[in-house]
């Protein structure tokens, strides 16, 4: 396929323009997942409307997507309160709960999944997209779905901002203002299991969590207003769902989920190494570049209290004087040299006036700080 | 604000988690414009106590009344200073943003907070001495800091209770004395505080009333009058002698 393709082609466009809103509330409404450090409750619910999927299918006889959202939306939501349930009123802990909600509701879709494979219908082929989505399925009407609910979750964090922000940071306070928190627990909840449910057909039930985390992941590393973060999110999520298309609809035969979801993982892996504040690269950096200031601090107001008992503060000293000296190398030295805070001549090194002054008031400061 | 009834009173507040009563059928009366501590062993319930008050935790049996009214009616008049641990400090926020957040309440659903809430958080983080970190992302704050923070957010409360559950815990002498200043001035001013308070030695010298608990209520009453050896060997089980009635 040519890239010229990939403007006129009409399925294709339909596809990329599902995909992308996808991609963005996926990311906006995984922001808060990741935040109300629900990470795995995404992984969950996904699983969790599989069985959702069999029975709407079993009950209805056709493979209307529509029917079949309602049926995974239904499932999803009870996965999630069965799993808010069994923390709340069990001493299981909620890694736990997740793991048991989410294989148990998994391994009864699989089976009715299997069930309804032999059954002697025609209609019956094709149920097993959902395990990994199918994106050329996409039409245009789903896509239609997709941008009113991703503009009525908007309208809802828009209107809400404030409440869903308070409550993300501290619960109890938000009670104690007199907030239901209860109310707004279900809102944000409910808002994430549509998110996944709409990504079913596309991703699929195995790398939707994927879809809802990675970009909120990414967007953080970038940020540190809440904000900014949603919005960044959404951004990701959007070129996830765009790249990944068209990479998949370049490369003959490529799956489209799994592409788009490698895309936000770059995303993820870019963000974690090269974010100027919390990245990996730059902590390192800077890490390296305190320990060098340290040292030359440390060798700097050694050799003031060498140099400080006599008059003449330049007065040269040997270099062997600072072999016992801990963190001490010959590229000190040379530092100290270049930014003119001693003179080196021969073997000996001497302090120069401004390195004195910056020496003494180094060790003052010290001096406070530990105070 | 009311001269009959009681800031805070509970009759028979039974919590427990599990099996175990956490508190016992506590009955208490706290008059308006103390500055009280609670203190009691670890496990004694008194965090317990003060989210019991808030509405936070359901109790098995029993009533809280705010001014004569259940807490729910009342939550513009109470300011809450939860733990510090309570909360992920990485959370992408600011200081100045946390302070906001005692506005909410009065601010009531969906209104967002204007220049009149900014005015009054700023003026908050001045009294707590954190004006210059209103932009700082919160996770870069000490430990200090960040109960200030909190102090500031339930400063914009302007409630007529504060309840405070640790608020000196992990903080450095300075920043305990700023605390000890402004709750004191809260209560020149008229206002009732609750304070959860683990240093028996600065009872005395910080609080005029006391509450002593462990699961039960012990005894509550003025400090000149109750803090003593008999009270503290009760609550805390062991033979105590602090030096502080001298």
């Amino acid at each position: 396929m040519e890239l010229i393709d990939f403007f006129t082609d009409y399925t294709l466009r339909t596809i990329t323009l599902g995909t992308a809103i996808l991609g963005a509330i996926c990311g906006m409404l995984g922001s808060f997942a990741v935040l109300r450090k629900q990470s795995l409750l995404g992984d969950a619910i996904s699983h969790a409307a599989l069985p959702g999927i069999a029975i709407a299918f079993l009950i209805t006889g056709v493979k209307d997507a529509n029917y079949i959202l309602i049926g995974a939306l239904v499932s999803g939501l009870v996965g999630t309160f069965w799993i808010k349930g069994i923390v709340k009123r069990t001493r299981l802990k909620s890694d736990t709960a997740l793991g048991l909600i989410l294989s148990l509701f998994f391994g009864f879709g699989m089976l009715l999944l299997t069930f309804i494979q032999k059954m002697p219908n025609a209609n019956q082929a094709g149920l097993d997209k959902y395990l990994f989505g199918q994106a050329a399925t996409l039409v245009e009407k789903d896509v239609w779905i997709m941008a009113i609910v991703t503009g009525i979750s908007l309208l809802v964090l828009l209107l809400f901002w404030k409440e869903l922000k308070l409550l993300l940071f501290d619960v109890d306070y938000t009670k104690t203002l007199g907030f239901n928190t209860r109310f707004l627990d279900i809102l944000i909840t409910t808002f994430i299991v549509l998110a996944i449910v709409l990504g079913l057909q596309t991703v699929g039930v195995v790398l939707m969590s994927a879809m809802l985390l990675a970009p909120a992941a990414a967007a953080r590393q970038w940020t540190n207003s809440l904000g900014v973060m949603v919005v960044l999110a959404s951004v990701f999520g959007a070129f996830s769902g765009v790249f990944g298309t068209a990479i998949s609809a370049s490369q003959n035969n490529l799956s489209t989920g799994p592409v788009i979801v490698l895309v936000a993982a770059t995303f993820v892996v870019i963000s974690f190494i090269f974010s100027p504040s919390r990245g990996l690269l730059f902590r390192e950096i800077r890490f390296r570049k305190n320990r060098r200031e340290i040292h030359l601090k440390k060798t700097l107001t050694f050799m003031y209290h060498i140099a400080k008992n006599h008059e003449n503060v330049s007065h040269p000293h040997t270099i062997r004087i600072l072999n016992n000296f801990q963190g001490f190398t010959r590229k000190t030295l040379t530092k100290l040299e270049e930014k003119q805070f001693i003179q080196i001549q021969g073997n000996d090194w001497a302090m120069t006036e401004k390195g004195y002054v910056e020496a003494k008031s180094i060790f003052n400061q010290i001096g406070k700080e530990n105070d | 604000m009311n001269n009959n009834l009681p800031a805070i009173q509970i009759d028979d507040l039974t919590v427990a988690y599990d099996y175990k009563p956490v508190l016992w059928d506590i009955d208490l009366v706290i008059p308006e414009g103390v500055l009280m501590a609670i203190v009691g062993p670890n496990g004694a319930g008194k965090s317990t106590l003060i989210k019991s008050i808030l509405g936070i935790i359901k109790p098995i049996a029993g009533t809280v009344q705010v001014f004569g009214k259940p807490y729910k009616k009342q939550v513009d008049k109470v300011a809450y200073v939860p733990q510090k641990g309570s909360v992920d400090w990485d959370f992408p926020t600011t200081a100045l943003d946390v302070v906001m957040m005692g506005t909410y309440g009065n601010l009531g659903w969906i209104k967002r907070p204007g220049q009149k809430e900014k005015k009054v958080s700023l003026e908050a983080l001045e009294k707590v001495g954190m004006l210059e970190f209103k932009s700082r992302q919160i996770s870069q704050l000490s430990g200090g800091q960040q109960q200030r923070i909190f102090l500031a957010r339930a400063l914009v409360q302007n409630a007529e209770i504060y309840l405070m559950d640790e608020p000196f815990q992990g903080v450095d002498a300075t920043t305990e004395k700023a605390i000890i200043n402004i709750l004191k001035e809260l209560r020149q001013a008229g206002k009732t505080l609750i304070v959860v308070h683990h240093d028996l030695q600065t009872v005395p010298e910080y609080f005029d009333w006391v509450t002593f608990l462990n699961v039960k209520g012990i005894a509550s009453g003025p400090v000149m009058e109750i803090f003593n050896d008999d009270n503290l060997t009760k609550t805390y089980g062991i033979n105590y002698k602090v030096a502080v009635n001298q």
